[in-house]
């Protein structure tokens, strides 16, 4: 078990600054999800902690050692590689044991570490196969077994699971957990997927733009967004987000815009604040109490324009004063589109966030 | 499906089968209507396509044909000039002189030393070019060292210049280090010819390849050598034909470079050709000439008949594409 630590990372491309000054720690053992859009660094800062990439200026640590310049094999990495990459020309046991090939593991000790990875994976059949012959999910598991027998300290993710079908992806999706569980090695997993990300992270850095936006448990960042982007990257149907101004009014604390007022007394806010304030209020649509509202008092009636049906629960599009505000209903009350429904705010899990920064106050 | 209905339609209750199937498949939209079947009438343009064909491949044959024919008949007939005239006593004899025993200038040992020339050139040119036009191709492809774009610039204006004007200037060269006229100088030349589009040919392959492929046995420990013999080789098997059907046609066929850099004892084939046939002793022996010709250009041919297929892939995939 290593930990990984990123100190000042700058990365470029073709002359492109991908990644400026980027910090972060991982602990041993842990299992950290790089979660962003495309385009956003996260597979560029994963590959570097590969050694795949050549930095431009900062550190990259493994188990307490500076590795910003030593070649991939010594860094005691493993890499998973979203299009598998296996080697087309070996079978799935030659494929397995290639490395261990190349730096002369004894013979014993290499067939000791196929067959528990196999096992591991279910791969004892599949063993004398070519990879052309091997369906995706198959595939995809022998690029992990791959990476298992190498015994590395640290277990390297590019978005694994994108090329598999919903069903499998499930599937995968929990042996990895339980993969991890098993071994304890440090892994980073890179995904673009929210649902991926939650549930597999034990802490998830959260990315745009080459630049780590918030860093934290699942659970922290689903709940409290850094900002308004981490806000609205989660969450699906997204947050709903409502313009507005807060204000201080004696012990208690108003947001208010032209047809809404909420007291958001309880907030946890950074700094303590003084006069009136331009923000924006992110409300998760759970947070959306649709057709309760009547006699509460910062109810409003809004029109139904769209029901969705998810089994579990609906989704319910408000169109409110032109603004479109999704809400999740649970129960099995009757609601009928075109027609005027009233909902509230529940104002305990609200995010507020600055109109200009758009940092969480 | 097609499949199915195409075999059904043999059988005696073809078209009741064949209903039936298209009914099922018209009932499930996600399986294609088997395709109406294609119309073979002769229509005025596919009878113009035919003739154009016909008389293409009579024109390219006729050649052949002629060299056939007066290969196997003895002299008396040939001085009839009865040019088109299928042998009336057929004979191999001339084969048998072209081979072993046509004139030379003053030595009459036939073809055959020439054909063995030629072979001793190929194969190790052959050899030697691929190899360095694979690991070329590898490097440039996949560690792309500093200056590997003006490097690959270099080799492709290596390509372009015509052979004729670096002739004398190689010959100098070669001169100078002791290898002009002898059997390691004209390989030598043919390995250096041939590095430009053999490189290309192998940087074209591998940059189709992915190139996380190369990345992960980079992970495994994979140095520059066993990557490429253990990895990148093993997968480089329709490229290599390719590159040796390039090769071997395109080192048996020259002529100018063997004339000038192979000298007197390891003259090729094809210059011994042209000496046997620009050789008179009297009687123009238009019957060895010609068996001579077709046994030069027998290992070519050859080539094409065996792997046309490989041969045009090539082409399309690797040497035109820049």
């Amino acid at each position: 078990m290593s930990n990984v630590a990123i100190r000042n990372l700058q990365i470029q491309l073709g002359g492109n600054k991908v990644i400026e000054s980027l910090n972060l720690d991982v602990k041993a053992g842990e299992f950290v999800v790089l979660l962003g859009p495309s385009g956003c660094g996260k597979s560029t800062l994963l590959h570097s902690i590969a050694g795949l990439i050549d930095t431009s200026a900062g550190q990259i640590e493994i188990g307490g050692k500076d590795m910003t310049w030593a070649d991939p094999k010594d860094r005691g990495i493993a890499l998973v590689f979203q299009s598998y990459a296996l080697y087309p020309t070996m079978n799935v046991e030659a494929n397995m044991s290639f490395g261990l090939r190349i730096n002369g593991t004894p013979k014993a000790e290499i067939a000791r570490r196929v067959s528990r990875a196999s096992d591991m994976l279910q791969l004892g059949p599949l063993l004398k196969r070519k990879p052309a012959n091997l369906s995706g999910g198959q595939r995809q598991r022998v690029a992990i077994g791959r990476a298992i027998v190498r015994e590395a300290d640290v277990m390297l993710f590019d978005e694994p699971l994108s090329n598999l079908d919903a069903k499998l992806r499930t599937e995968l999706r929990r042996e990895l957990k339980q993969l991890h569980k098993q071994l304890g090695a440090t892994m980073i997993y890179v995904t673009h997927d929210q649902v991926e990300a939650m549930t597999l992270a034990q802490r998830m850095a959260v990315m745009k733009g080459g630049v780590v936006q918030q860093f934290d448990t699942p659970d922290v960042i689903y709940n409290m967004p850094a900002n308004l982007f981490v806000a609205t990257f989660l969450g699906s149907p997204g947050m709903n987000l409502f313009k507005g101004e807060v204000e201080q009014q004696g012990s208690r604390a108003i947001f208010k815009n032209e047809h809404l007022s909420v007291d958001v007394s309880g907030y946890p806010f950074k700094a303590p604040l003084t006069g009136k304030h331009a923000c924006v209020l992110g409300v998760r649509p759970e947070d959306i109490d649709v057709g309760h509202g009547d006699g509460v008092g910062q109810a409003v009636r809004a029109s139904v324009s769209l029901i969705e049906a998810m089994g579990a629960h609906r989704v319910v599009w408000l169109d409110f004063h032109g603004t479109q505000v999704a809400g999740i209903v649970q129960d099995q009350q009757q609601i009928e589109t075109e027609k005027e429904i009233s909902f509230s705010i529940r104002g305990n899990r609200i995010s507020l966030f600055d109109g200009a920064s758009e940092q969480r106050l | 499906m097609m499949g199915q209905v195409v075999k059904l339609d043999k059988t005696a209750d073809a078209a009741r089968a064949a209903e039936q199937a298209r009914l099922a498949a018209a009932n499930d939209a996600s399986i294609p209507t088997p395709r109406p079947r294609r119309n073979l009438a002769w229509t005025p343009a596919r009878i113009g396509v035919y003739a154009f064909l016909i008389a293409a491949a009579l024109f390219f044959l006729l050649p052949l044909y002629v060299m056939l024919v007066t290969s196997v008949k003895p002299m008396e007939e040939i001085r009839l000039g009865t040019l088109f005239a299928l042998p009336r006593h057929f004979t191999l004899e001339p084969w048998a002189q072209a081979w072993s025993s046509a004139c030379t200038g003053l030595e009459c040992n036939g073809i055959k030393g020439g054909f063995w020339n030629s072979v001793a050139i190929v194969v190790p040119s052959t050899i030697l070019s691929i190899a360095i036009g694979a690991v070329n191709g590898y490097a440039l492809s996949f560690w792309r060292p500093r200056g590997a774009g003006l490097l690959f610039a270099v080799l492709m204006m290596g390509a372009f210049i015509p052979v004729q004007a670096m002739i004398y200037p190689l010959v100098r060269v070669l001169a100078s280090v002791n290898l002009f006229s002898s059997l390691p100088g004209i390989i030598l030349i043919h390995t250096i010819f041939g590095m430009p589009v053999m490189t290309l040919l192998f940087r074209n392959y591998y940059a189709a390849l992915p190139l996380e492929l190369f990345k992960a046995a980079r992970i495994d420990g994979g140095g520059f050598w066993r990557i490429f013999l253990q990895l990148m080789l093993p997968m480089s098997t329709p490229v290599i034909v390719v590159a040796v059907i390039m090769q071997v046609t395109g080192i048996w066929n020259d002529f100018l470079l063997g004339l000038v850099f192979a000298g007197s004892e390891h003259l090729p084939m094809t210059v011994e050709l042209n000496n046997i046939i620009n050789t008179t002793t009297g009687e123009r022996l238009y019957n060895v000439n010609m068996a001579a010709t077709i046994l030069t250009s027998i290992v070519p041919l050859a080539l094409y008949f065996i792997s046309g297929r490989w041969f045009v892939r090539g082409i399309a995939s690797g040497a035109v594409k820049g």
